[in-house]
């Protein structure tokens, strides 16, 4: 049998076992409704999604394990386009994109859009100027590239900063997303869900490195789109009378606009939004002078109670002394009270239109919203484009046209998720609009009822102006809520939210995996192999890989449960980060010329100046010094990634040009195959 | 090896399919996020314009330039005879 008829034989038995596996998951979940039918409790059924996925992915990794170094680094360069792509879609997809994405659009409307936009639209760069020629070099990871192409061991190591920095902060936002689901769904606490999480990530990672995970990813990709889809569908459906909603929304779109329109003119929110400016205005006055001010408001509340007392009525007494008792104890309490009170004039806004662009009172200041709307896709694009756990993927392809093949199925597939989210986010406003405005407190929707109750951090509904009536003023959203609710408001049963759970669960997962892998491979290939003892035995360099990934999992899991602080920051900072990576990869490849110090100065400069603005810049860090172009600090890679490219281009031409192997290292990379070619590839 | 005139060729098609992909990519992001707020006035199976093309209509034509750049690649590939066969 030769090569060729191996590979479709191989292609034809993997369709056969994933087509099988999606069919036994969706069996689960029907038998899993059925028990919910005949009397299941919620947990029991948040258990058995739990164990039973983590089960299967350990069960995989378990079956896929190996101690060969093509089969642990890259797979053994036998993934077919399609489930490179699959697999690629969920290592890229996490529990960000996942869970918070819809959330954000529905708080953003229209801004939220440049997420969507930036975390696709970076493929397309993948595609055009990375993924093919990477696989024609075919080695095993991201430095390996720069280092070949220009030499050294100085290239190297930034190149193993770059992928251990990016790679590191984006690990610990998603053993926080896994430690978060499993808390929430089984009860578990969270630092137990964190380490039952971590528990399936290393048994999948750690035994069978890069054959293990990629073979896991496909699966989670499968789980998590069918969950992302299933309750989607349902409540377009139910809205739309369109089995596809994706394209239906446009109508509910209009409507929602026209509700928007209706709640701002609406005297009732009016009352509400007048509540909340009074109420800031009096907190701002008060904390002029607190001493005096808490005197002052106690002194009020003690004379109206001896007045309550005086006129003999039980009802204003009771009143009169539950005002005084709700009084702060002390001065520091009162302060607090008012700060929060003077946050309240955040809220006094009118709904601004989901469908707009670029808010802002003047032309100046919607065209700085507009430039941030435009740096914020700049770097998300740029920054996908060099994330080494992604770039890492296309190593594994069996050839450099499958290579391309396998980007259009990694967009297709990542693309089918990202134009859900902001028709989720449309509709679930729309419902919100609907049912939950308007209705009364003694009768909530259910699914509103029972999500204020458990976290208020979540829907936080406070009935301000007394008329037992929502207005939407009154109503607070965490961005979570809506993939997280949306089951319970399309009227769905449990077992679609145990679904949910389960596909967030294995978003976060398999990124988790695969930038742990990245990590792994960096330290024991790039900084052990390469750098340190390059004699070293292919078993030791696996199973240092292995000992690492143990070591970087528990320190990553570690600084997850200190709960560092803003994690979008921190994930849009390893994007701009990751940005200035990218120049010398795509140079290396189009620019003969480029060389050794163009390279380390322009990757040194551009992540300097990345660095500079984004500390200076950033509240964080206190510095806070003015904004060059109203740009905020996230998206730094808007200055980094231009200082890199013109640093490349100068310092190349000063310097001498690389040597003649160089060159033709970069035409071996420009052609899919050429005479002689096939020694070089396949020797290593 | 020695490259021929073919191979130049090659290379040269590569580059010039690789920037029309990417003025189209660069149109659809950038030129369409500066004007979102003019497109919008625009209604598009009921959505306003700007907002469809920011939330699908670029997502999919992303898609679409990878397609095509794959596709044409893969001809071109044969074309010259850099292609990989069948082999792997």
């Amino acid at each position: 049998m030769n090569q060729a008829t191996s590979h479709s034989a191989f292609k034809s038995q993997l369709k056969k076992y994933y087509t099988f596996y999606a069919g036994g998951f969706i069996g689960f979940v029907i038998l899993l409704a059925i028990a919910e039918q005949m009397g299941m409790s919620k947990q029991w059924i948040g258990y058995w999604f739990l164990f039973a996925t983590i089960g299967l992915y350990a069960g995989i990794g378990i079956m896929s394990r190996t101690s060969e170094v093509s089969e642990y680094y890259v797979a053994g360069r036998r993934v077919p386009a399609f489930f490179n792509g699959m697999a690629t879609g969920a290592d890229w997809m996490s529990a960000a994109s996942f869970i918070g994405m819809a959330g954000t659009l529905f708080l953003g409307g229209f801004d939220g859009l440049a997420w969507v936009m930036g975390w696709t639209g970076g493929y397309c760069l993948v595609a055009l100027f990375l993924a093919p020629y990477l696989r024609k070099f075919g080695q095993f990871t991201i430095p390996d590239f720069l280092a070949e192409r220009y030499g050294g061991n100085i290239v190297r190591s930034i190149g193993v900063v770059s992928a251990i920095t990016c790679s590191f902060v984006y690990v610990v936002a998603q053993i926080y997303g896994v430690g978060l689901i499993t808390s929430r769904f089984t009860g578990l606490e969270f630092g137990v869900g964190v380490f039952v999480g971590l528990g399936g990530i290393l048994v999948c990672s750690m035994l069978g490195g890069m054959k293990a995970v990629t073979w896991t990813q496909v699966a989670q990709y499968i789980i998590l789109i069918i969950a992302y889809l299933t309750p989607v569908v349902w409540l377009g459906t139910k809205h739309t009378g369109i089995p596809i909603p994706q394209i239906a929304y446009g109508y509910t779109l209009q409507k929602v606009g026209d509700l928007e329109k209706k709640i701002n003119a609406d005297p009732k929110e009016l009352e509400v939004r007048k509540i909340f400016t009074d109420r800031a205005a009096a907190g701002k006055a008060a904390l002029a002078d607190p001493d005096k001010s808490y005197a002052a408001g106690k002194t009020k509340l003690e004379e109206g109670l001896t007045a309550a007392k005086a006129s003999n009525n039980a009802t204003q007494v009771a009143s009169a002394e539950k005002a005084l008792a709700g009084y702060p104890k002390d001065v520091a309490a009162a302060k607090a009270a008012w700060t929060r009170d003077t946050g309240l004039a955040g809220r006094a806004a009118p709904v601004r239109p989901h469908a707009q662009p670029f808010p802002g009172a003047t032309e100046a200041a919607q065209n700085t919203a507009r430039l941030n709307f435009i740096g914020i896709v700049f770097c998300m694009m740029f920054g996908t484009a060099a994330l080494p756990h992604i770039l890492m993927r296309y190593y594994t392809t069996p050839s450099v046209q499958e290579a391309r093949v396998s980007v259009f199925w990694s967009l297709f597939f990542i693309f089918l998720l990202y134009f859900t989210a902001p028709c989720l986010a449309v509709l679930a406003k729309f419902d919100m609009y609907t049912n939950l405005v308007g209705s009364s407190f003694a009768s909530l929707p259910a699914w509103a009822a029972a999500w204020a109750k458990v976290d208020p951090g979540l829907l936080n509904i406070t009935d301000f102006n007394g008329d037992g009536i929502v207005q939407w003023a009154e109503v607070v959203i965490g961005g979570d809520l809506i993939v997280l609710a949306t089951p319970e408001i399309a009227g769905l049963p449990y077992v679609v939210s145990g679904l949910v759970a389960a596909g967030g669960l294995a978003a976060a997962l398999s990124t988790a995996d695969g930038l742990l892998l990245t990590i792994a491979n960096a330290l024991s290939h790039d900084l052990y192999y390469k750098m340190i003892d390059p004699s070293a035995s292919t078993t030791k360099r696996v199973t240092l890989s292995k000992v690492l990934l143990i070591f970087v999992a528990g320190t990553a899991a570690y600084v997850t449960s200190l709960k560092p602080g803003d994690i979008l920051f921190l994930v849009g900072a390893a994007f701009s980060l990751a940005a200035s990576a990218f120049p010398p990869l795509v140079m290396g490849v189009f620019w003969k010329r480029a060389n050794k110090w163009g390279a380390i100065t322009g990757m040194a400069a551009g992540l300097a100046i990345c660095v500079y603005y984004m500390v200076t810049r950033y509240p964080f860090f206190g510095i806070n010094m003015p904004l060059w172009f109203g740009l905020s600090p996230v998206s730094a890679g808007m200055f980094g990634l231009p200082l890199g490219v013109v640093t490349i281009g100068i310092v190349s031409l000063l310097t001498a040009p690389p040597s003649k192997e160089v060159q033709e290292l970069v035409e071996h990379v420009r052609y899919p195959h050429l005479k002689g070619d096939a020694v070089v590839s396949e020797a290593r | 090896m020695q490259l021929t005139q073919k191979h130049n060729e090659y290379w040269h098609k590569n580059l010039v399919v690789t920037g029309i992909l990417l003025l189209v990519w660069f149109i659809v992001t950038f030129v369409e996020a500066w004007f979102a707020r003019e497109l919008n006035g625009i209604t598009f199976f009921g959505f306003p314009l700007g907002f469809y093309m920011s939330a699908q209509g670029s997502l999919a034509i992303y898609v679409i330039i990878i397609g095509v750049y794959a596709w044409y690649m893969t001809k071109l590939d044969k074309e010259y005879g850099v292609d990989e066969g069948d082999l792997e």
